[in-house]
């Protein structure tokens, strides 16, 4: 462990500031370049296997897009032309861009604009993938059933049933020790030694043929931007600049290609890695994890041996970090709600424990932490391992960090997600060297495929089922458990909810495997893959099972609100017998008297009945489908004023809640938590590997919310739900360590694929160093009691609310949304309103 | 030490977690029932009455005030242990005046020595010399007030003579705990410079002293004197600016004591 480590503020270079506000000065665009070289190469490959087809696709993007070198950049490599606009890939999905083009500017979240001639070029393109999607193939690969109950939002795989996989952390350390000439020649090896005679040789050769086909594409790539440079050197008038351009192309025509020799060179052999597995798929949550371990050498070395000051190498830091924000993506509009402000998930993550278990946090932990501070952006994802040799240090940095206000960083427990790892059969050396994925995924680094965010799994939608006998808005989804009014003790609900999660994660096992078989099929991507093992070894791509460890991991949400619902049904029918079943059903039911359904269940009954009409063989003109809808809107989306339950509400309110420490609650909360857990943990995936359970939203809670009708624990039809772990917004009075205990008492261990705990501060309580001493402590109680994961936002709500009113002047306002950070005024209202009403903590 | 501390009952009106400005660390804060002050400032007017009361919150009734065990308090208490043990944390005991019900003071901070965390007491000062003694051998922190060194200023807005007060406070600076003072600005009672800094040197005079608190003037308790159906005589006043704060901390500071604003 290095003891008495340097925190305090580092200079920042004035190029910085200058970088970000080129980087910001227009909305993003989105740019038709890549899918139109994508749709060239796959025209002309059609009788190659996929492999191939993906590394041709690849090698003719990498050698015909438009590359730029951005004003004052020191570290080079662009995915797009435009700054932080964003490419189209029309092998994972097509057909939601042509119906969404006249509304991406004017979107109420994450809007993009599009020039004239971009437009048209994609809508000529596009329908060339019509039938050759991964979203196609997957839909196609699912059972009825399955999909009856997705139509019904009991879960969404959406992420990758719609664009490439991500959420993997490469083996950054390979590139940068050996260079990709490295990796060519092992993977040349590999096919010299294959022996041909067998079967599985086809196979195996043609993936290594695709690894070395993009390898010496991205080192083409680099060199591309090496002559560049060299061009615009020689015709730079400053001086300075002309310097800085030479260093570019120097760097550029060595790395990635050889092994790195300076920590500048490091940085720029890693942003290749890092930009290029972006342009090869559109797979977010590409994580460079444990940042400061394998970028340490060549930093220590090029301060000791002074080549490089302190401030020299925090200039480059920050110019990475700017630069990892010149990647973006465009989600279709329903996604953007569950993925809400831009994010692209890059994680990073400092400190913790090495692989024999000892402390490896150095000088580049913190320098990360200050590029952090410097830059104020959303990426990358920065988060802290900390564990019980933590030194404080490092915390008090983290904390003081987390007052800048961007929620960042997250914090990670060791002493829970080690053990948790090892129990999955991660070996525990290699789980002592886990990093983040995207939100809040553990994974060994450089040889996983995680699978990380499979799906989001509604729990409340579960709880619908067991009161509605398996139906959900008149259509069976899953076999019947008993009318819920028949039930004449709580454990029979208990039983009930058990046996419909049963059913309803088989639906999403096979969902999930339908689209990780579609990958397998379309997507292979053999860039990716060359930098996880055991992939060159085995022969064979991530997506296909190539990485040593597979996993499968699908999220819960609501446990919280599951938890009181069930509390609620306990205390007023089982303990009190102030109302029955049947009233409780009623009042959810009617909304509470609200009424309204949600607009999400107006359509799903209109659906319904057109689909029976059809079934029917009858057809239908457009006057009798207005006609129909009208009768439906009426009656199911009005509102039921008759019906008054103000008391039954008020008595609602008087049940104890989840996030107080009480055990009661706190039980159901970890009931509900560990019923979706331990079946979850029941299945396999193709690629021979587990499914692991996570709890965490990303901002899905919002839109799962207004698919979600009225809960028995007061909870209106269409409120979001809560979001990871963390208690309901507003219901958790005891103060943070009651809410802490509370959600310390799930079990976070089995839930192995990462639980979400969000904790909003109002930012006086964390003035002085004292403020940031007591964070620091509260973080390591609240480990000390076995919880996962910790992000704080430190920002007001007054200072929220005047965002909201002012966008304009809060253009940089960062906050964290879920299990990643992301500018306010770029985020839909639902989901702002959801993060100015989370409780806030006052010292 | 004997156990039976923890069978004592005394009236508590709110047992409040997570409390970082009432000592060091992460800390309990335990409110008593029952003040022989009557300060005009007062945020905590529930706590006068050492009887259990009605007050209006939120438009409901609700009860303040409830007899417990020391048991029973140390219960929810220790919830928070595990903080308590990485802040260097624990229980303070506030009110009201936790000298009133001194028995149950002092058993209370016996029990949370008894579970291994740190005690304070926040306190007027204002006790006979039986509870001081029982309860101070327990204590850790001392926070105690000086509102005022003008005995008849002191007496116009407490109720309350300041001799006792002083005299007490005299000896717990030569007790086992660390003292500090504590010092509520009030507009029109303590705010000008030259009253600040005689109470800073004042304090400065007094052995044992760690350090002093200003704590502004605030509102928060004004509604409660609604809901209790009393009188606020400060109805109007407004909180100091802080940059007014500023002003009197560098007056409170020429006493060369270590000074800030807040707890």
């Amino acid at each position: 462990m290095i003891h008495n480590l340097d925190i305090g503020p580092v200079e920042k270079s004035p190029r910085i500031d200058r970088l970000i506000d080129n980087l910001y000065r227009d909305l993003p665009k989105v740019e038709s370049e890549r899918a139109v070289l994508v749709t060239e190469s796959y025209k002309k490959t059609e009788a190659l296997p996929i492999i191939l087809r993906r590394a041709k696709a690849l090698e003719h993007i990498l050698k015909n897009m438009t590359i730029v070198i951005r004003d004052e950049e020191l570290i080079v490599g662009n995915l797009t032309t435009a700054p932080r606009s964003t490419s189209i890939f029309p092998e994972f999905s097509n057909k939601w861009l042509l119906d969404e083009f006249s509304t991406l500017e004017q979107r109420t979240g994450d809007p993009f604009t599009i020039d004239p001639a971009d437009q048209k070029a994609l809508e000529e393109i596009i329908p060339y993938w019509d039938g050759k999607t991964v979203n196609e193939l997957a839909t196609e690969l699912m059972f009825e059933d399955t999909k009856t109950a997705m139509d019904h939002n009991v879960f969404t795989v959406g992420n990758y049933y719609f664009n490439g996989v991500g959420h993997i952390g490469v083996d950054y350390e390979k590139v940068l020790k050996k260079g990709f000439s490295g990796i060519i020649s092992e993977a040349q090896d590999a096919l010299n030694r294959l022996d041909k005679t067998l079967p599985e040789a086809t196979e195996k050769g043609h993936f290594l043929e695709a690894v070395i086909i993009s390898c010496n594409a991205a080192i083409d790539f680099a060199h591309r931007f090496a002559d560049l440079a060299e061009k615009m050197a020689a015709e730079e008038r400053d001086p300075r600049r002309g310097d800085e351009l030479r260093t570019i192309s120097a760097n550029c025509r060595r790395v990635p290609e050889f092994p790195a020799e300076s920590f500048y060179e490091a940085c720029q052999s890693f942003w290749f890695v890092q930009a290029i597995i972006q342009i090869e798929s559109n797979g977010h949550s590409i994580s460079p994890l444990r940042f400061d371990q394998y970028m340490y050498p060549y930093y220590k070395a090029d301060i000791d041996k002074r080549r490089l000051l302190k401030s020299e190498a925090q200039e480059l830091l920050d110019c990475l970090w700017v630069k990892l924000n010149d990647v973006n993506k465009i989600r279709d509009l329903a996604s953007t709600k569950g993925f809400g402000g831009y994010p692209m998930f890059q994680n990073l993550i400092v400190g913790g424990q090495d692989m024999d278990g000892l402390d490896a946090t150095n000088e580049l932990s913190i320098a990360c932490l200050e590029a952090t501070q410097h830059t104020k952006l959303p990426q990358p994802s920065i988060s802290i391992r900390v564990w019980n040799g933590t030194p404080n240090e490092l915390l008090i940095k983290g904390a003081e960090t987390s007052r800048v206000g961007l929620g960042m960083p997250a914090y990670y427990n060791d002493e829970v997600i080690i053990p948790a790892m090892v129990s999955r059969g991660v070996s525990i050396e290699d789980a002592r060297d886990y990093g983040v994925i995207g939100c809040v995924e553990p994974q060994k680094g450089g040889k996983t495929q995680g699978w990380h965010d499979a799906a989001f799994f509604n729990m409340v939608k579960v709880l619908e089922l067991v009161m509605n006998n398996g139906m959900l808005d008149g259509v069976r989804i899953t076999p019947e458990t008993g009318e819920f009014s028949s039930f004449t003790d709580f454990d029979q609900i208990l039983d009930a909810y058990q046996k419909q999660m049963e059913y309803c994660v088989r639906f999403l096992v096979n969902a999930d495997n339908s689209v990780d078989i579609a990958h397998g099929m379309r997507a292979p991507l053999p860039f990716l893959s060359s930098m996880a093992d055991d992939c060159i070894a085995k022969g064979r791509a991530l997506e296909n099972g190539g990485a040593h460890y597979n996993f499968t991991g699908p999220q819960g949400v609501g446990v919280a609100n599951v938890g009181d619902s069930l509390m609620s049904i306990k205390k007023l029918v089982f303990e009190g017998g102030k109302y029955t079943l049947a009233q409780i059903k009623q009042a959810v039911d009617d909304n509470f008297g609200e009424g309204g359904a949600s607009s999400d269940k107006v359509r799903k009954v209109l659906e319904e009945v057109v689909r029976r009409i059809k079934a029917d063989g009858n057809s239908l003109t457009p006057a009798q489908l207005r006609n129909i809808a009208e009768v439906t809107v009426k009656t199911v989306g009005a509102p039921e004023k008759n019906a008054d339950y103000s008391g039954l509400l008020n008595d609602l309110d008087s049940v104890p809640k989840f996030g107080n420490d009480l055990e009661e609650p706190d039980d159901l909360a970890r009931f509900a938590a560990l019923t979706y857990c331990r079946e979850v943990e029941k299945y396999t995936n193709p690629r021979g590997g587990k499914f692991q359970p996570g709890l965490y939203p990303v901002s899905a809670n919002v839109p799962m919310g207004e698919q979600t009708g009225a809960t028995p624990d007061g909870r209106r039809a269409g409120e979001p739900l809560a979001d990871g772990v963390s208690p309901v917004s507003g219901r958790d009075t005891n103060g943070p360590t009651a809410a802490a205990n509370s959600v310390a008492h799930l079990d976070h261990m089995i839930a192995s694929n990462g639980t979400l705990f969000n904790q909003k501060f109002h930012p006086s309580a964390l003035s002085g160093r004292e403020g940031l001493e007591k964070l620091a402590a509260l973080i390591r109680g609240f480990f000390d009691e076995k919880g996962m994961h910790v992000q704080y936002n430190v920002v007001s709500r007054e200072t929220l609310i005047e965002a909201q009113k002012h966008p304009d002047k809060y253009k940089g306002l960062v906050v964290r949304v879920a299990g990643y950070s992301a500018h306010f005024v770029y985020l839909d209202k639902s989901l702002q309103d959801d993060i100015i009403n989370r409780t806030e903590q006052v010292f | 030490m004997s156990l039976n501390c923890y069978s004592v009952r005394g009236v508590v009106s709110e047992i409040q977690r997570f409390s970082v400005h009432d000592g060091p660390g992460i800390r309990t804060l335990v409110f008593l029932k029952g003040c022989p002050l009557r300060c005009r400032w007062c945020c905590n007017p529930e706590n006068l009455s050492r009887e259990p009361q009605y007050m209006m919150v939120g438009g409901k009734e609700k009860l303040i005030g409830r007899e417990m065990s020391v048991k029973e308090v140390m219960k929810e208490v220790c919830k928070d242990l595990i903080y308590y043990r990485r802040s260097g944390g624990g229980i303070t005991i506030s009110g009201g005046e936790c000298l009133l019900q001194y028995r149950f003071t002092a058993s209370l901070l016996e029990a949370a020595k008894l579970e291994g965390f740190t005690t304070a007491i926040e306190t007027s000062s204002f006790a006979g010399e039986r509870a001081l003694e029982t309860v101070l051998p327990w204590v850790d922190t001392a926070l105690c007030d000086i509102k005022h060194v003008d005995d008849e200023k002191h007496i116009m807005f407490t109720g309350q003579s300041n001799r006792l007060i002083l005299e007490n406070i005299g000896k717990i600076g030569i007790s086992d705990a660390d003292l500090i003072i504590r010092v509520p600005v009030i507009p029109g009672f303590n705010d000008t410079e030259e009253e600040i800094s005689d109470i800073a040197h004042y304090a400065a005079g007094i052995r044992g002293v760690k350090k002093l608190h200003l704590l502004p003037y605030h509102r928060l308790g004004e509604s409660k004197y609604k809901g209790l159906g009393m009188e606020y005589s400060l109805e109007d006043t407004e909180p100091l600016s802080p940059e007014r704060m500023e002003i009197l901390l560098a007056a409170a500071r020429t006493s060369g004591l270590p000074c800030q604003v807040g707890g």
